[in-house]
């Protein structure tokens, strides 16, 4: 076999194999050239930014920076040794240097995001540093007894290295102990995690709540003549061109408390005007406008899949003498379900990152994990809207590749 | 779908049921769309139908926000309207201003899109396209990964953008070319999506025609795939540039008031005092999306007509 293919030649005598491998890599570099410009692009614009931004959630040096002296100390003395007095000379020799910086409320708000309430402990400190005799362990406690705390020297530790996973911490609203351990915040102070359930509860019912809805009508519209279902098919378009915000202020204006719906409820006299419904700013009306947002996203792939769907195996069963349910049940339904599955998952995908029709109509309680990150980032507490960020980025990515291997990206249709 | 005649009477009326709850989902999707339109021509500033508008009295309805759109911000909208009127109103109104941000950057970031796009798109289609798979999914990924982690990611990067080579250069944050990128990279996967669609019906037996007739592979493409693939091509153009139109949170993060555009000045609007000339604004983006819309069904339709391919 090998000396067969081996002794075939090209017409330049060349060796058959080496020239059609030649071809191929020829191809392939080509058909990658052309692919390479949007490659570098997507990986300048898109995915250097990204990266660049999750290192922030594990790298944060307003203190490491500010507390040079002290780092050291950390470094030589191992976890767990109580501070002497050579530690307490190093952070007033460091305060001294961030007062005169003025680096000191960056280096203390560093500390104040491990251990809350720890940054104007730092300011004030700093601003009578210069004035502190030795011995400076007894001077820096009769300050403040706080800064004898084994907590906020563990706080000042995990700190005095740029990188950290302190963020990640919070993020999952966990913390250090005095001892190092890491252990969950009081129940009371728990956000984050819940948040998270919340985000992921609120995608799945607007999923469904999609899915219940676009079952009906993509079924209409895969049953009714080409020609029907295309003119029905623009009220499935229509929403899905329109602008993202135009939809919003629509809802706005008919679901508020002197909205349309509202006026019309009250003139049927189904309630009082004092009884008006609140239907909007909050939980109900994140649902409700998402809902109607995504809904096109999971009738375009329902429909494609129940386009292929031959009507004469219902009519088999039919004929075989089952009921119109049991022939829905057991032979439409199963057929529908790989167009069911596209259509959630991306639904559930494009939900949990949404952030601008919560912002607008979700009032206190519709609010998601973007509106929290973009909360953080207003604040200026970066390496925690960093770390967010990188959790509901590893959520969805992890959907993503599932909707590759389920679906196939190549699959996804506009319309 | 009609009713079969060996239907039961409960069959019957599950039919009728069935067909009210889709005219009831369909009003569902529709309806917030289209109330808007008479409510823009309220002379109330109420967000309701008011008596009169409801018994079609023409006093009820008025252009007041119509009128809004083109004075709020000018210098001068008292004046007599003659042209300096218009000039004042084309170079100071908050909104003339914001559409023309918009078109700006919704035409620049539309261009980078469909040309980085559409060559990727004729790569991605070849049989020999080495990590297909892993390549697409990355260019697909900006529609998948929620806009806020990619504005934030922009608002650091554009602070500093040369700092990945270890460089300073300037900035990019409130900078056009800034808005644009990040409205070119938003706007890659509709192109990506539309283009390989149409190649997928593409006959390569056609470019090889071609060039064993001697076209160079310029011509080729220029002469017999680019006329094929057009309207492919062009309805991704649209997709990206309806992308980058209805988009506010990159804008929000990386932009400054010199690029304020039509959905950050709607986000304002309806975040701090809603009034009705946002509704005018919303009628007249309807409009052009029912053209937008119309544009793409019918390119649509001549691509399948001129591939051969008959929906199904």
């Amino acid at each position: 076999m090998t000396d067969i293919s081996s002794s075939l030649t090209t017409a330049d005598g060349r060796p058959l194999k080496a020239a059609l491998a030649a071809a191929q890599a020829r191809a392939r570099r080509k058909a990658f050239l052309l692919v390479a410009p949007l490659l570098l692009f997507v990986v300048v614009t898109f995915i250097l930014p990204i990266g660049q931004m999750l290192q922030r959630s594990v790298y944060h040096d307003g203190f490491s920076k500010a507390a040079p002296n002290l780092s050291q100390w950390f470094s030589a003395n191992p976890e767990g040794t109580v501070p002497d007095e050579a530690a307490y000379a190093a952070l007033v020799a460091d305060l001294v240097q961030m007062k005169k910086d003025k680096t000191v409320g960056e280096a203390g708000t560093r500390i104040n995001y491990t251990l809350p309430g720890t940054r104007s402990l730092f300011t004030s400190a700093a601003r009578k540093s210069e004035s502190l005799q030795p011995p400076y362990k007894e001077a820096m406690i009769a300050l403040d007894a706080e800064w004898g705390k084994a907590e906020l020297w563990g706080a000042m530790r995990s700190s005095a290295s740029p990188w950290t996973s302190d963020f990640y911490l919070i993020a999952t609203d966990r913390k250090r102990d005095s001892d190092g351990s890491v252990v969950m915040v009081p129940e009371n102070q728990r956000i984050y995690i819940w948040l998270f359930a919340k985000t992921f509860i609120l995608s799945g019912v607007i999923t469904f709540v999609c899915l219940l809805l676009a079952f009906p009508i993509a079924h209409l519209l895969a049953t009714l003549p080409m020609s029907k279902s295309n003119l029905l098919m623009i009220l499935v378009l229509l929403p899905f061109w329109t602008s993202l915000l135009v939809r919003t202020t629509s809802w706005i204006v008919l679901l508020q408390g002197q909205g349309v719906v509202n006026n019309v409820l009250v003139s049927l006299g189904l309630i009082g005007d004092d009884g008006r419904i609140a239907m909007i700013y909050n939980q109900t009306g994140t649902i409700i406008v998402m809902t109607h947002i995504l809904l096109p996203f999971m009738v375009l792939p329902l429909y494609s899949v129940m386009r292929t769907i031959k009507p004469s195996y219902a009519r088999a069963a039919r004929s075989l003498g089952a009921t119109s349910w049991t022939t829905f049940r057991r032979i439409y339904l199963p057929q529908t379900l790989p167009g069911m599955g596209a259509g959630a998952l991306l639904v559930f995908i494009l939900a949990v990152g949404y952030y601008i029709t919560p912002a607008l109509v979700g009032g206190a309680d519709g609010q998601l994990i973007s509106n929290l990150i973009q909360f953080h980032m207003s604040k200026s507490n970066w390496s925690l809207a960093a770390a967010l960020s990188g959790m509901l980025l590893v959520g969805v990515l992890l959907l993503y590749w599932l909707y590759d291997r389920l679906v196939g990206i190549d699959k996804l249709k506009l319309g | 779908m009609a009713l079969p005649v060996y239907a039961d009477p409960l069959e019957r009326i599950w039919y009728y049921t069935y067909h009210a709850i889709c005219v009831a989902i369909f009003l569902f999707l529709i309806a917030p769309i289209l109330i808007v339109i008479p409510l823009s021509f309220n002379a109330e500033p109420y967000f309701t139908f008011t008596q009169k508008m409801l018994t079609l009295d023409p006093e009820g309805y008025s252009l007041r926000w119509y009128d809004l759109l083109l004075t709020f911000g000018m210098a001068a909208p008292d004046v007599p309207r003659d042209s300096s009127w218009w000039a004042d109103a084309w170079a100071n109104a908050h909104w003339v201003k914001a559409a023309k941000n918009s078109v700006v950057i919704g035409f620049w970031s539309t261009i980078v899109a469909t040309v980085l796009g559409t060559l990727a798109a004729l790569g991605l289609a070849r049989n020999e396209m080495p990590y297909r798979r892993v390549i697409m999914a990355v260019l697909i990924s900006p529609m998948i990964v929620p806009i806020i982690i990619i504005a934030t990611g922009l608002f650091f990067f554009y602070s500093n953008p040369c700092s990945v080579i270890g460089m300073e250069c300037g900035r990019l944050t409130s900078t056009y070319t800034g808005v644009v990128l990040a409205h070119a990279t938003l706007g890659i996967p509709f192109v990506i999506i539309t283009v390989t669609a149409t190649l997928i019906g593409f006959d390569q037996s056609l470019s090889r025609a071609a060039a064993s007739l001697g076209a160079s592979p310029q011509r080729t493409f220029f002469k017999i795939m680019l006329p094929l693939i057009l309207p492919g091509v062009v309805s991704g153009a649209l997709f990206a540039f309806v992308t980058s139109f209805d988009e506010v949170v990159a804008v929000l993060f990386i932009a400054g008031p010199e690029q304020q555009t039509i959905p950050r000045q709607m986000w304002n609007g309806i975040r701090e005092s809603i009034s009705p000339a946002i509704l005018s604004v919303a009628t007249i983006l309807v409009i052009i999306s029912i053209l937008l819309l119309a544009t793409v069904e019918l390119l649509r339709r001549r691509s399948e007509r001129i591939r051969g391919v008959t929906p199904q």
